[in-house]
This record gives structure tokens, sequence and C-alpha cells, in this order.
């Protein structure tokens, strides 16, 4: 029987039934021994030290990726506060452009209008000026035509300057006065100048 | 020396090679072979040394029950691989040296953890009974601690060895008899006979790794009951 090997074929008696042979003891001995210190020397060591390691290197992958992702964070932030810095100080530009625009515009609005003001001024004063001049020949040719002509009609040279002078000037002067009344629009002026002529 | 002590030896050299094949070139990205052998001890680890006495302290017992498991799982495989066909744990000495393994495990345990005072008194003298009761309840947990439990280790391992072992014969040795030398219709009653030898020898199977469990998971308890500061 294969269960209980006897020792040299011979049975055992009393207390050496339950005792193992001393071969069975030696030679157990020696594979647990084996087993008990390859397991506890070598194998579990092993085995825990590179689960040691194998957790360290994913707590520093996970601590690295942590730091680059805090790192990514607070660039991101600063990207941000730039932009916003940006953002404000090109509007804060714009602003001042377009106050500057409107402040220039206002300007040479001003300029227009002051030249354009300036230009109707000289316009006005060259005008009266040729009035006056036109006016001033004109009274002397008048003067002279008028002269001639009643000299014609009266028959008699009118030699007197003096007397002729006088004459135009008061002539004329109702004629101003009856254009004038003509000009504020009555009759009677109108009728006071015929009656003048 | 003889077939068990040199089975007993071969099934320790395979134990070794595997698991040494293995390790050998441990790195922390595992190849193939490292990958079984941290799934074999990955399973201790969780069932036995986590599971049961906490990280810390089942850091500190790895190697213990690995050695345990291991060993006890492969001297009972032999028993049911073809020219072998035997246990070297049906011989009562070798689940016996697991046993005093276990035993000597548990006691330095509580004396390494606890101290020695109250390891004794904790095993002794239970908290949470009443002090008559001790009378009778500190001989009982005196027998039961120190002597009950490293012998029903190893018996029940030697015992469940040497009845699967005697299971097996009985099936194969009744089979080979009935196919070759029995007459007529009775060669037919090999049929039953080997399908219960193929059934037992899956049985065996099952047995071989139970029993390498519940020695491993029994002894993580002893130890666990050692280092616990009340129970």
């Amino acid at each position: 029987m294969p269960i209980t090997v006897l020792a040299e074929g011979e049975a055992p008696e009393g207390i050496g039934i339950f005792l193992p042979a001393i071969y069975d003891i030696v030679w157990s001995l020696v594979p647990f021994l084996l087993i008990v210190g390859f397991f506890v020397f070598y194998a579990v060591p092993r085995f825990t030290k590179i689960l040691d390691q194998r957790r360290n290197v994913i707590e520093g992958g996970i601590e690295r990726a942590e730091n680059a992702q805090a790192e990514a964070q607070k660039q991101l932030d600063e990207y941000n506060r730039l932009l916003a810095e940006a953002r404000q100080e090109a509007a804060g530009i714009r602003e001042q452009a377009r106050q500057e625009g409107a402040k220039i515009l206002a300007e040479l609005k001003e300029q227009a209008n002051a030249e354009a003001a300036r230009i109707t001024a000289n316009a006005h004063a060259q005008i009266e000026a040729e009035r006056q001049a036109a006016l001033h020949s004109l009274r002397g040719e008048v003067g002279s035509l008028a002269i001639q002509l009643a000299g014609g009609v009266i028959g008699e040279s009118l030699t007197d300057d003096r007397r002729s002078t006088a004459l135009v000037d008061r002539f004329l002067a109702d004629l101003e006065a009856s254009e004038a009344a003509s000009a504020t629009g009555g009759s009677v002026a109108v009728q006071r100048g015929k009656a003048g002529i | 020396m003889n077939r068990i002590v040199l089975v007993k030896l071969l099934a320790t050299a395979v134990l070794l090679l595997l698991f040494w094949l293995g390790l050998r070139r441990a790195s922390l990205v595992p190849g193939r072979g490292q990958n079984i052998v941290e799934v074999a001890l990955g399973f201790v680890k969780t069932q036995f040394a986590d599971e049961v006495l906490g990280e810390k302290i089942g850091r500190r017992y790895l190697p213990v029950l690995a050695s345990m498991f291991f060993g006890i799982l492969a001297l009972n495989i032999t028993g049911i691989i073809p020219l072998l066909n035997i246990s070297p744990n049906a011989i009562f000495i070798t689940p016996f040296l697991f046993a005093i393994l276990a035993y000597v495990t548990f006691i330095y345990a509580g004396f390494k953890e606890v101290g020695p005072g109250k390891f004794f008194k904790n095993s002794l003298f239970p908290s949470g009974v009443p002090a008559p009761i001790y009378i009778i309840l500190t001989p009982i947990e005196l027998i039961n601690i120190f002597l009950v439990r490293p012998l029903s280790l190893a018996l029940r391992l030697t015992l469940n060895m040497i009845v699967g072992h005697l299971l097996l014969v009985l099936c194969f040795g009744a089979t080979h008899f009935f196919f070759l030398q029995a007459d007529g219709l009775d060669k037919l009653f090999g049929i039953p006979t080997l399908i219960g030898g193929i059934v037992f020898t899956l049985f065996e199977l099952l047995v071989a790794v139970l029993q390498a469990y519940v020695f491993t998971l029994l002894t993580a308890a002893y130890i666990e009951q050692s280092v616990s500061e009340e129970h």
C-alpha cells in the first residue's frame, strides 16, 4: 500500500504507529524548508518590491500629471488675464481715437465755418467797395450828363459849377431817398419819387 | 528514500522553478510569466493577507502565507498527476511541518504585535465573559489554541489527501480489475468505476486547491486572532 510506506517493511509497534519514520521527517524537511525559504527570501520580497515600485511609478505618474495640469491651468489663467488686459487696452485706445477723431472733426468744422465766414465777409466788403466805386463814377457821369441835358433843354449853359453841383447832389439825394422808400415798400415813397422826378 | 520523497522533491523543484522563471526578470511592466506569478501571489495577498489581516500586518506575514498556500497546493496536486499519483501530504509529517509553521507564526505574531502578556490574556481569558466561566473556558482555550489548532490543521490535510488517494486507488484499481480480469458482462462494471475515477480526479483537483486554501485561510485567521487587541 502506497499510503503507509513502512521502514524496511517492518510493522511499527506501539507509539511507533503514530510517529513518522526518520527518513520521512528528514526528507519532508528538505522540500518544506526549500519552499518556505524560497517564498520568504525570494518570491514574496520580489513580488512586493515590484508591486511597490509599480505603485510608486503610477503615483509618480499621477503626481506628475497633476502638476502638469496645475501648470497648464496657471498658464491658461495667465493668458486669459493678459488677453483681458489687451482687450481693455484696445478698448481704451479705440475710445481715445474716437474722442480724438470727434475733436479733430469739430475743429475742422469750426475752421471751415470761420473760413466761410471770412470769405463771405471779404466778398461783402468787396461788393460794397465796388458798389461805392460804381456809385461814385455813376454819380459823376450822371451829373454831367444831366447837366448837359438840362443845359440843352433850358438853353443856357449851366456853367456855374457850384450851382450845378448842388443841383445834381440834391437830385441824387432825392433819388436815393426814393429808392430807399421803395425798398421799404411804401407807395407814398414811390409817389414821392415820381413827384421828385 | 522512497517514491513519495521523490514526488515531494520533484513537486518542490517544479514549484520553485515556475516561480523563479516568473520572477527571474521581474520588471515594472510584467511579461507573460511574471503576470501569471503576480496573479498567483496577488491572489494570496488579497485573499489572505489583505482580507484577513489587513494591508499593514498582512504584508509582514505574506511570505509565510504564500509559501504555505503554494507549498501545500504543489504537494497536493501530485495526487492526481499521472505517474506521480500520490500526494506527499498524505504522509502526516508533511502537513505537520506546515502546521508547525502556522503554530510558530501565530504565536510569534501574538508576541510581536501585542506582546506576550496581552497575547496570552486575549487567548486564554477573552474579555466579555463572566469571571466564573474562565474555569472551564481557559482550559478549553488552552487546549484549543495550543494543541488542537496545529493538530487539526495537519490532520485535516493529511486525511483529505489519504481519503482522496484511497478513492482514486479504489476506482482505478477496480477499473483495472474489471476490464482485465473479470469475466463476461462483469467487464461492464469497469465503466462506472472508470467514470467514478475521472470524477474523483476532478474532485481531487478541487480538494487540492480547497485544502491549501483552507489551511492558509485558517492560519491567517489564527494570526489575526493573535494580533487583534480584543476578541
